[in-house]
């Protein structure tokens, strides 16, 4: 502090601090002090999750549009393919013998098989005519090839084999994307629609989006009543009856799933109880999971605490005179509680549905034990093509797709609720 | 609705009435399956359902079998210590982790704070299959699948977004001038942290790290695509149970996950009460 006392501050005008820098630069060199500070404390989350989350579901959906196969196995024929050919006559000689050389190096080393799997995306049947080519021209076939690959298949004489591989070859392709909205490339290059018996995933995510839906509208007719008794009630009384919601809330999922196994099958509880009291005959029991009802229940179930909560943090805080007023004004009691009290919870009920339906959406557990056939969800779909089918292409589209709709329920629930307003328990 | 006004007439009457039916069914179908559950896993006879000894409260029908599969079965016992194991060191990455983010986040100067709040909160919120897909790839990459170490880094992620809201929530009635006149006594940042901070955000930080504990210990889909056989935890071995040979040993384990929800249920509600009576104490 020696220079500030010897050294007077120059008079002019601006503030200073002791030290004679002025009290800007000071405070702006604070801030970013301060900054700094709150960022580091922040960043080594913040990295954590970069590392171990965000940038591990980026390179999975990167999968969706990252097409390598073709351009690995077999670059010179496709090099030789987009040169030479007129995409409606059958390729020259020179594109046969290229090929063939190509397959026969990939056969040897136990690879061709990957070409065939990624042809068959685009078309059932190719797996089966590659490998069967490749041994043959391993083995036995000689040259001239062009004819030697007609001979042993005569899908290799037709020019919608050769576009096929055409359009899988580039290196970065749409095609799992369309393949997720039921769309494909035919030989020539045009978008069009699969056929008929091949279209399943638009059906799957109307279905998401359906059972959903459901289940969000019967949380919320179930979860209004359940949440205004306990936002009426006294303290005392609520607080007990509060248990039997937090109670199933914090109970595993895969126990109350469990139960529901138990409650809903055919030689269960439900049924057994219904035989007993005579509605059902014992040959006539129902059979009330292992399919899409199976899943709406216990799905309800299970979402039903995250509607009852946020309605009734709301609930507690309209005040009971707004009531009283309405009907001291003349308003029928379901006059005053429809125009009065509903319009006062929407903020709570917003809340609850854009909660339930995020999550409902991307269900998989659920679905996958009690749903059957009829009850799959587009996740079930996603872990299907993950662990069976390995077309990890079209998992990481189908993904994408889901991906992007649950972003778009965040977005819109962060600016109408605020993701920090969030509650638990 | 606390009580009947007395001049109610008969429709108002019938409506209350009806109402508190209404609401006692639905609070029934939301206990039942729990109810349930608990007597049927002390069946003696290996079905699902009660069996006519069990209406009877025969003595004979009821037994602790299911009870002693699990004892006795060395896949139940690992997979409980995996259980254990993973969600321990999970909570404890998580806490720390996220308790230190939202002291960034509650500071005044944060930039960018809805940004990174939504980065933080989004393992949260993206479709539990698509984080597990996601992993699966990169942890087998980089040699982390079908270890624990990976699954704890896994549920590490997906737990730490309750820690910042709750530890958040909690710091937004925390009072910085405590912080200030800290300091102004001569504290460093670290005592202050350690002896006027913690102490105060203990509910929020105790009350994430338990939904951090559940969420790890509840967890099957990651589990699913991570674990190999030796890192199977208890829900990935109901799971299979379920899947597989469904047997009422599950019915047993259920029943031991609901006591724990129970514990964990009254430790949060205990936390609550403390919280309010403190908040009751302090002015404003």
């Amino acid at each position: 502090m020696a220079t500030a006392e010897s050294a007077a501050p120059p008079d002019d005008g601006i503030l200073r601090t002791n030290d004679g820098v002025p009290l800007k630069t000071t405070l702006r060199r604070v801030n970013r002090r301060q900054k700094m500070v709150a960022l580091g404390l922040v960043l080594p989350l913040f990295l954590f999750i970069l590392v171990t989350f965000l940038a591990p579901i980026g390179m999975m959906l990167f999968r969706a549009v990252d097409n390598p196969v073709i351009q690995e196995q077999i670059p010179r024929t496709v090099a030789l393919l987009n040169e030479t050919w007129d995409g409606e006559s059958v390729p020259d000689d020179a594109v046969f013998d290229v090929l063939a050389e190509e397959m026969i190096q990939q056969y040897k080393v136990r690879e061709i098989a990957k070409v065939g799997t990624r042809l068959n995306y685009e078309q059932g049947g190719l797996r089966s005519l590659i490998t069967k080519t490749a041994r043959n021209i391993a083995h036995r076939a000689e040259p001239p090839w062009k004819d030697a690959f007609i001979a042993i298949d005569e899908r290799w004489g037709q020019p919608e084999t050769w576009g096929i591989i055409q359009n899988a070859a580039p290196r970065y392709t749409l095609s799992f994307f369309l393949a997720a909205l039921d769309l494909r490339y035919d030989w020539q290059g045009n978008i069009v629609e699969q056929p008929e018996y091949e279209q399943i995933y638009v059906k799957m995510f109307v279905r998401t989006m359906w059972i959903s839906g459901l289940v969000t509208v019967l949380c919320v007719a179930l979860g209004f009543p359940v949440a205004y008794l306990l936002a009426t009630l006294p303290m005392r009384q609520s607080n007990i009856l509060m248990i039997l919601v937090l109670l199933p809330f914090w109970t595993s999922l895969l126990v109350r799933t469990t139960s529901w196994i138990v409650l809903l099958q055919t030689e269960g509880v439900l049924n057994d109880i219904m035989v007993w009291i005579g509605i059902l005959s014992d040959e006539g029991r129902v059979q009330m999971i292992y399919n899409q009802l199976g899943t709406i229940i216990a799905m309800t179930h299970i979402l039903l605490p995250f509607m009852v909560l946020p309605i009734y943090s709301v609930m507690k805080t309209i005040s009971p005179s707004h009531m009283r007023a309405a009907r001291s004004l003349g308003a029928t009691p379901p006059r005053a509680f429809w125009d009065v009290y509903v319009p006062q919870t929407l903020p709570g009920i917003g809340a609850g549905s854009i909660l339930v339906f995020i999550l409902s959406v991307g269900y998989y557990i659920t679905p996958a034990l009690v749903g059957g056939r009829t009850g799959q969800l587009i996740s079930n779909f996603i872990a299907y093509h993950m662990q069976k089918s390995l077309n990890w292409g079209l998992a990481a589209a189908l993904g994408a797709l889901l991906l992007l709709g649950v972003l778009v329920l965040y977005w819109l629930y962060n600016r109408l609720i605020g993701v920090d307003k969030m509650k638990f328990g | 609705m606390s009580a009947l006004p007395p001049y109610a007439g008969p429709l108002e009457r019938f409506w209350y009435y009806a109402f508190r039916v209404l609401c006692g069914l639905i609070l029934f179908f939301l206990i039942m399956p729990i109810l349930v559950i608990v007597p049927l896993s002390f069946n003696a006879e290996p079905y699902f359902t009660f069996t006519k000894g069990m209406l009877a409260f025969d003595s004979e029908a009821y037994s602790l079998r299911w009870y002693r599969d699990i004892i006795e079965n060395e896949q139940w016992l690992h997979s409980m210590k995996n259980s254990f194991i993973v969600g321990i060191c999970a909570t404890i990455l998580a806490t720390a982790l996220g308790t230190l983010a939202a002291l960034g986040l509650s500071r005044a100067h944060m930039p960018a704070r809805n940004l990174f709040m939504g980065i933080l909160i989004s393992p949260m919120i993206v479709p539990l299959i698509i984080t597990a897909a996601g992993m699966y790839f990169f942890y087998s990459d980089v040699g982390l699948a079908q270890t624990l170490p990976g699954i704890i880094l896994a549920h590490t992620a997906l737990g730490t977004p309750f820690v910042v809201i709750t530890v958040t929530a909690t710091l937004s009635g925390f009072d910085t001038n405590l912080i200030r006149a800290s300091s102004s006594l001569g504290a460093t940042p670290t005592y202050t942290f350690f002896n006027i901070t913690m102490p105060l955000i203990m509910p929020g930080m105790v009350s994430g790290a338990l939904f951090a504990f559940i969420t790890s210990f509840d967890e099957v889909v990651v589990v699913l695509f991570l674990a190999g056989f030796e890192e199977r935890t208890i829900p990935r071995q109901m799971w299979a149970g379920i899947r597989e040979q469904i047997s009422p040993t599950i019915l047993a384990v259920a029943t031991l996950l609901i006591c724990v929800s129970v514990l964990l249920l009254v430790t949060l509600e205990l936390l609550r009460r403390r919280g309010e009576r403190l908040r009751g104490l302090s002015p404003g």
